[in-house]
C-alpha cells in the first residue's frame, strides 16, 4: 500500500435500528468522513449517512452507447465494407437482421462495465481488507470514524459512540 | 368488518422459526462447513459416473463423427439442437426469479433466487455443448466469432439467427454468471469471516475480492444489482426469442411463424419453474433446515406460475392449429393436421400434451399446489413434456418436405439417449458441488425480508 493506513474508533452495534440512529446522530456531531459497516443493506442508512446516489447509472448508459457503436461499427465493416456478400438480395447494410448483435452488445457492455465500475468505487478486489470484528458479516453492525475527521477527538469519539449505544468501542489501528 | 380483512391481507411469514441474524448465518452456512451427508455422496457419486459417462460418449461422437447420432438427411436437427433448446430454457427460470421478481420488489424470491441463478448458469454452460458439438468439428467452433484472420479475412454471417444465437447465449452466459457471482460476494466474505482454518479463510477472501459491507459499499452494490437486474430482464427475454428464430426464420412450414417467440419464452420459464422445484424439493429434503427459508408457501407459488406458463403453452399449441387452417396454406395446414399431431410422430405430439397440459392443471386444487411429493411428480412431468416439445418442434416439421421422395424418419440412436441422459450427469455434478461450495440462499438478502409477515402491521 503506498498510502499510510488510517486508523480511528469503531464502535459494535448491536441492533440495526441503533446503528441506523447512531449513524445520524455522528453526522449530526459533524464528522464526514465516518462509515457504517453491516452484513446486509439497511433501508435509511443511506440517507443517515449522508451518502449521494450512487453515479454508476451514468457508466451504464455510456457503456451502453458504446456498446451499441461498437456493434454497429462492427457489422458495418465486416459486413458492408470488408467482406461484402449478397445474401438473398438483402442489402449490404440490412440493419434489421443487426439489431439482434447490436442489442446483445449494448447489454454485455453495459453490463460488465457497470460491475468494473462498482468494483472500481469500492476498490475491490482488495487483498487481505481489515477486519474490525469478524461478526460484522454475520450479526453486528459498527461505525467507524477515522482519525483524520474533523474535529476527532479519540476521548470525544468513545463517549459519543458509548452514548449511541455501541456495546463496545474499540481502537482500530487500520480501515 | 375490518379485523377479518386485516388478516386477509397478511403476508404469510418469508422466514419461519423466529430467527435471529445469526441463526440464518449458522443455518445456511452449515452445508458448506461440515463433512457432506451420506445422502449427497450417493447422489453425487450417481452423478458424477453419469458425468464421466457423457465425457465417453461426447468423445465417442467428435472423434467418430455426427453418423453416430440419428440425425440424417431429411432430419439435420435432432437431439443435439432439441436438447440445447431443452437447458438453454430451464435456464430462464433463474433470470426471472433473479432479475424479473426482484425489479417487481417479490420480496418471496429471495430464498430461491440464489440456487436459481445457480440453476441457470450450469443449464447454460450444459446447452452450450451442444451446438458447440452439433457444428461436427467441434476443434473449429472458433470460426463462430468475428475476429481477424487469414481466410480472407472471412467474416461471419450477421443476417444468420445461428449467428444471433451465438452472440445471445454466450452474452446471457456471461451476465448472468456476473449476476449470480456479484450476489454472492457479500456472503463469500461471510464464510470467510467465519472460517475456521487458513486455507478456507485464504480460499474465501480471494472470493469475495475483499468486501467490506461499508455503508458506501452497499449504496453502489445495490444500484449495480438493480442495474443488472435491470439488463438481465430484457436479456433473458431476447435469448429464447433468438433461440425461436432460429427455427422461425426458415421458411419450413411448422417453424416459420410470428408466435413463436412468445411461445418459446413462456415454454422455457414453465419448464425453468419445474426444474427449481424439482431441485427445491431435493434441497429441501438433504438440508430439512432450509424448510424454514423456502417454505411450503414459496413452492405453491412456483407452483401457480407453472400453471399459468403451462397454460400459456397449451393456448399457443391451439393457435398454432389455428392460424394452420386460417392461412388456408395446405403445406401449413398438412404439417399440424396430418403430420404432426396424427402421423408417425403422433405419440410424441401426445405425450407433449399430456405433460405440459394435462398434468399442471392438478395445481387448480391448494392440496395439491401444496403437497411436496404431487409438485415433485408434475415437476418430472413438465420437464419429459417439454423436451418432447421442442422434439416435436424440430422433428415433425423436418421428417416430412415438400417432395414425399425427400420423407424419412429420424434414425434415433443408443448415443442420443446416451447424449441425452449423460447431459443430465454434467448439470447435477455441477449443481451439487455448488450446494457444497457457495451458500444456497442469499445470506445478506435473506436478513432484510426476515421479519416480512411477522409484525402486525405486516410490514410492507
Amino acid at each position: 500500500m503506498a498510502t499510510k493506513a488510517i486508523g480511528g474508533m469503531a464502535g459494535i452495534f448491536l441492533q440495526e435500528h441503533r446503528v441506523v440512529e447512531a449513524a445520524r446522530k455522528v453526522r449530526e456531531a459533524g464528522f464526514i468522513k465516518f462509515d457504517a459497516i453491516s452484513p446486509y443493506p439497511i433501508h435509511g442508512m443511506e440517507e443517515a449517512c449522508g451518502i449521494k446516489r450512487s453515479g454508476i447509472p451514468y457508466v451504464t448508459f455510456g457503456a451502453g452507447i458504446m456498446g451499441l457503436l461498437a456493434g454497429l461499427g462492427l457489422v458495418y465493416y465486416t459486413a458492408v465494407v470488408d467482406w461484402p456478400i449478397n445474401v438473398g438480395g438483402k442489402p449490404m447494410f440490412s440493419l434489421p437482421a443487426f439489431i439482434p448483435i447490436l442489442f446483445e452488445l449494448t447489454v454485455l457492455f453495459a453490463a460488465l462495465c457497470s460491475v468494473g465500475a462498482m468494483f472500481y468505487l469500492c476498490k475491490m478486489p482488495k487483498i487481505d481488507p481489515p477486519v474490525i470484528d469478524k461478526d460484522l458479516t454475520c450479526n453486528k453492525f459498527a461505525i467507524f470514524i477515522p482519525e483524520n475527521d474533523l474535529n476527532y477527538n479519540q476521548e470525544r469519539v468513545e463517549k459519543l459512540l458509548k452514548d449511541l449505544g455501541a456495546s463496545e468501542v474499540k481502537k482500530v489501528a487500520e480501515y | 368488518m375490518i379485523q377479518p380483512l386485516n388478516n386477509a391481507l397478511k403476508r404469510n411469514e418469508l422466514v419461519l422459526g423466529n430467527k435471529s441474524l445469526k441463526d440464518i448465518t449458522d443455518d445456511i452456512c452449515a452445508p458448506v462447513e461440515r463433512v457432506p451427508s451420506k445422502g449427497w455422496m450417493l447422489l453425487f457419486v450417481s452423478a458424477k459416473t453419469l458425468f464421466l459417462f457423457y465425457i465417453l460418449t461426447i468423445a465417442m461422437v467428435v472423434s467418430t463423427g455426427m453418423g453416430l447420432l440419428g440425425t440424417n438427411h431429411p432430419v439435420g436437427w435432432g437431439t443435439m439442437i432439441i436438447t440445447f433448446v431443452f437447458w438453454v430454457g430451464i435456464g430462464h427460470a433463474g433470470t426471472l426469479i433473479s432479475a424479473i421478481l426482484f425489479l417487481f420488489r417479490q420480496k418471496w424470491r429471495t430464498s430461491v433466487a440464489r440456487s436459481a441463478e445457480a440453476m441457470t448458469v450450469f443449464a447454460v454452460m450444459t446447452a452450450g455443448i451442444f451446438p458447440l458439438i452439433h457444428t461436427g468439428r467441434p476443434w473449429l467452433d472458433f470460426w463462430l466469432f468475428p475476429y481477424p484472420n487469414q481466410r480472407g479475412p472471412l467474416w461471419v454471417n450477421f443476417r444468420s439467427p445461428l449467428l444471433w444465437d451465438v452472440f445471445a447465449v454466450s452474452t446471457y452466459a456471461t451476465v448472468s454468471t456476473v449476476f449470480w457471482f456479484v450476489g454472492m460476494i457479500p456472503d463469500l466474505a461471510t464464510i470467510k469471516d467465519r472460517a475456521k482454518n487458513k486455507i478456507r479463510r485464504t480460499i474465501y477472501g480471494a472470493l469475495s475480492l475483499g468486501w467490506r459491507g461499508t455503508a458506501k459499499n452497499w449504496s453502489h452494490y445495490e444500484m449495480v444489482y438493480l442495474i443488472l437486474a435491470g439488463l438481465s430482464t430484457p436479456l433473458v427475454l431476447s435469448v429464447h426469442t433468438i433461440v425461436s428464430f432460429d427455427f422461425a426464420v426458415s421458411n419450413l412450414p411448422g417453424w416459420h411463424t410470428t408466435i413463436f417467440p412468445p411461445y418459446f419464452v413462456a415454454g422455457a420459464i414453465f419448464s425453468g419453474f419445474a426444474m427449481v422445484i424439482t431441485l427445491m424439493t431435493l434441497i429441501r429434503i438433504g438440508w430439512p433446515k432450509f424448510q424454514d427459508y423456502i417454505t411450503i408457501d414459496h413452492m405453491e407459488v412456483m407452483n401457480k406460475i407453472i400453471m399459468m406458463t403451462g397454460l400459456m403453452v397449451g393456448y399457443a399449441y391451439g393457435t398454432e392449429f389455428l392460424i394452420a387452417w386460417y392461412s388456408g396454406n395446405i403445406y401449413e395446414q398438412y404439417v399440424f393436421f396430418v403430420s404432426r399431431a396424427f402421423g408417425p410422430y403422433a405419440w410424441s405430439y401426445w405425450i407433449m400434451i399430456f405433460c405440459n397440459v394435462v398434468v399442471p392443471q392438478l395445481f387448480w386444487v391448494r392440496k395439491f399446489r401444496r403437497s411436496i411429493p404431487v409438485m415433485f411428480v408434475v415437476s418430472i412431468f413438465v420437464n419429459i413434456g417439454m423436451w418432447f416439445e421442442r422434439f416435436v418442434i424440430t422433428v415433425t416439421s423436418l421428417h416430412r418436405d415438400f417432395l414425399p421422395s425427400n420423407w424419412g424418419q429420424y434414425a434415433w440412436s443408443m448415443y442420443d439417449t446416451a447424449i441425452l441422459m449423460g447431459s443430465f450427469g454434467m448439470f447435477f455434478t455441477i449443481f451439487l458441488l455448488y450446494l457444497r461450495v457457495f451458500p444456497a440462499i442469499s445470506i445478506a438478502e435473506i436478513k432484510p425480508v426476515m421479519n416480512v409477515g411477522k409484525d402486525n402491521e405486516g410490514s410492507h
